[in-house]
């Protein structure tokens, strides 16, 4: 229970390796023994790795009829006591929606991958795209808050699938690994160490696994066969699981800490990755895959004689909202490459007021340096 | 008889949500004196369920694991809990429009896969919870909600249905003969396998009061008189059966 | 209840939960003895449970518990 560390489930030293297949074995290695999937390009790479891996590990597959049968067995894997995750991609994270507000008011432990693709609807399969950031927050109905990370190498597609599990036990909430077609079918360097630092969920028989004493606590998380006679139920419940439909009390404290489990702790999971920030006038906000041509960008502006820095967003939600109100007050304008028309840089318009410049690319190809470099140039 | 069912439900849930006279009340008794009569320790028994009056037959009545979806989706949810842990003994119980319309593709390849897990259908012939629209399985001319002038589509034989996409264990009962019932429940229950059983179970609110029945009392007696068995169903002819409903085992 | 000589007698105790009784009545119509009877009183639900005026006429089928969707019928093994 709580954290531990664990050998690898790869052995220690250098791997040559797909984004996807990171991702696969990163799931491992925090103790994923569940897998669910419906194939979609482009995560199938993800489901064919994990078919094969998962019974090396000892762990469950299965290809299911659909994306809302696969999020539905993860989430029954989940109470059975699995580490559970599915992967996708836009269309089929549309399909999920429900039940990701399923997991959200059961408290279900998982971790949703998806493996972003041009948009909107069926797009283009095979090219890339960041157009989903702000669905996985506020797709599903009501209020929820999640936790979404999204990595920019295969390095990152190991480490931080590593990362959405422990938060997602940590937590007890669903977890995204916001990738994308590029960063999902890159082949790169991937090193592995000895060991791997993960969170398994807490179990405390006897206590109510739906409700705590604090007011941002998280329950403790018995599993099916061993006794608890638990009551799961995607509607409004009492600390027991026990169905209140008609108990406002009820509703507003359940409401209530579902937020604020996790935005009260919000620090412990927020992460951003700072470059060239010193001495700062032009700022650059960008994440996964774009980050890397931001990076390029804001190196080649400082030969160039602008003063500019990256700060590379690591965690989406819960958002990074004092990490950009800082930045907005070190610098006189932000700029933000995103493959899709805007989507960070007008949740980044809450926090700062110091003017936010989108540059928007969405015909299915990564964004590069240059065109980032031109495009802040021309907005100076 | 069997007082081991009481100590078998959460009594602080009862007086059940449920209408007078439901038929759903009457086949959670079924399931609770079947797995009582096998002596089944419902520790390592899990039963999953939908949305729907159906659904709240196990969720939160019965002391056991439950676990209540979302609609049409028990049995998909049912399958991870299996795949993970095939110790646990799963029971899906839910109803006709959960199971076979919003539902109905998990319904068939659980089927086609031979999932070892046991779908009890109560088949009340139409949405009752959210006010008695029609249903898949509601009968052609039927008044509801949604078929003022008369259901104009044929209903599913859920029973076929199940059997084609693969079912190796397929039943139909009325509540209206609950020994019948109870036994093929404890025979679904011990069944290796995808085992389906319909269980007709009538809705006094929703369907009977807009279709003629004004009592359930009526409505059971309706039941009972156009239940046929199987064995006596062979040996009718088709203007013998028409408006009846064969009840019994078809695959075992 | 009349008895054949040599015939114990069945006695049945039925207990009825008339807090969870809804009157829905399934237990008195089929009852083949008419051992059940409507109460004139209103339970705290706002139901017309049953009334259980003849037990010793009761013969054991358990029909009525079987049938009753409540779970507010049990019928005793008796000698």
């Amino acid at each position: 229970m709580g954290w531990k560390k664990v050998k690898s489930t790869l052995a220690p030293g250098w791997y040559f390796m797909q984004g996807d297949e990171a991702c696969a074995e990163g799931a491992l290695a925090a103790g994923c023994r569940y897998y669910a999937g419906y194939p979609i390009t482009p995560a199938g790479e993800i489901m064919i790795r994990m078919v094969h891996r998962l019974p090396e590990v000892g762990g469950s597959f299965m290809q299911m009829e659909d994306e809302i049968g696969s999020i539905s067995s993860v989430i029954g894997a989940a109470w059975a006591g699995a580490k559970a995750m599915t992967a996708t991609s836009g269309p089929g994270l549309s399909l999920m929606v429900e039940t990701i507000g399923y997991a959200v008011i059961t408290e279900t432990p998982c971790l949703i991958v998806d493996v972003q693709r041009a948009g909107p609807s069926t797009g283009q399969a095979t090219r890339p795209a960041q157009g989903d950031m702000m669905m996985v927050k506020w797709a599903a109905h009501g209020d929820n808050e999640i936790v979404a990370l999204s990595p920019w190498s295969v390095q990152e597609m190991y480490d931080l699938t590593v990362k959405a599990f422990n938060f997602a036990e940590r937590f007890r909430v669903p977890v995204f690994l916001l990738a994308d077609e590029a960063v999902g079918h890159l082949r790169e360097t991937l090193v592995i160490k000895e060991e791997v630092k993960i969170f398994d969920r807490v179990k405390i028989p006897g206590k109510p696994p739906f409700g705590t004493e604090e007011m941002n606590g998280v329950p403790p998380m018995p599993a099916f066969g061993e006794g608890a006679n638990l009551l799961v139920t995607g509607s409004t419940h009492d600390p027991w699981g026990f169905r209140k439909t008609q108990d406002s009390a009820v509703q507003a404290r359940l409401t209530e800490r579902l937020i604020r489990k996790v935005r009260d702790f919000k620090s412990e999971v927020i992460e951003t990755d700072p470059h060239l920030l010193d001495d700062l006038e032009i700022g650059v906000v960008a994440y996964g895959f774009t980050a890397r041509a931001a990076l390029a960008a804001v190196k080649t502006l400082r030969t160039q004689g602008v003063k500019a820095g990256l700060l590379r967003l690591v965690s989406i939600w819960p958002f990074p909202d004092e990490a950009v109100a800082a930045l907005g007050r070190r610098c006189r304008k932000i700029f933000v490459p995103e493959m899709n028309r805007g989507q960070i840089a007008g949740e980044m318009t809450k926090f700062t007021s110091t003017p936010v410049i989108p540059l928007s690319k969405t015909n299915g190809e990564v964004i590069e340096p240059a065109e980032i470099v031109e495009g802040i140039r021309r907005n100076l | 008889m069997n007082e081991r069912i009481y100590e078998m439900i959460n009594d602080h849930a009862f007086p059940t949500p449920f209408c007078p006279g439901c038929g759903h009340g009457i086949l959670m008794g079924a399931v609770l004196r079947a797995f009582a009569e096998l002596e089944w320790d419902l520790k390592s028994t899990l039963f999953v369920s939908g949305i729907g009056c159906a659904a709240w037959i196990p969720s939160p009545h019965f002391k056991a694991d439950t676990l209540h979806t979302l609609h049409g989706r028990a049995i998909a949810y049912a399958t991870g809990a299996k795949l993970f842990n095939p110790r646990l003994k799963i029971m899906v119980i839910s109803g006709d429009g959960d199971l076979s319309s919003i539902g109905g593709n998990h319904l068939i390849h659980a089927a086609r896969r031979n999932m070892d897990m046991t779908v009890v259908c109560a088949n009340n012939s139409i949405y009752g919870m959210t006010g008695g629209q029609v249903a898949s399985t509601t009968p052609l001319g039927s008044l509801t909600a949604t078929t003022p002038k008369g259901n104009p589509d044929r209903p599913f034989d859920l029973c076929k249905l199940a059997e084609a996409a693969g079912a190796t264990f397929v039943a139909r009962q009325p509540v209206a003969t609950p020994i019948p019932l109870t036994r093929t429940l404890k025979k679904a229950i011990i069944h290796q396998g995808f085992s389906f059983v319909e269980v007709l179970s009538p809705c006094p609110t929703q369907y009977g009061r807009r279709n003629a029945l004004r009592s359930a009392f009526e409505m059971i007696q309706a039941l009972k008189n156009s239940s046929v068995s199987l064995e006596k169903a062979k040996g009718m002819s088709v203007e013998e059966l028409a408006g009846k409903v064969v009840v019994g085992e078809f695959v075992k | 209840m009349k008895e054949s000589a040599g015939k114990k007698k069945k006695t049945a105790a039925i207990h009825l939960n008339q807090k969870w009784c809804k009157g829905c009545y399934l237990c008195l119509e089929v009852c083949p003895k008419k051992v059940f009877e409507k109460s004139a009183d209103v339970s705290e639900k706002g139901f017309q449970p049953v009334l259980v005026v003849h037990p010793e006429l009761c013969t054991r089928c358990q029909q009525c518990e079987m049938l009753c969707p409540d779970l507010a019928l049990n019928v005793e093994k008796g000698e």
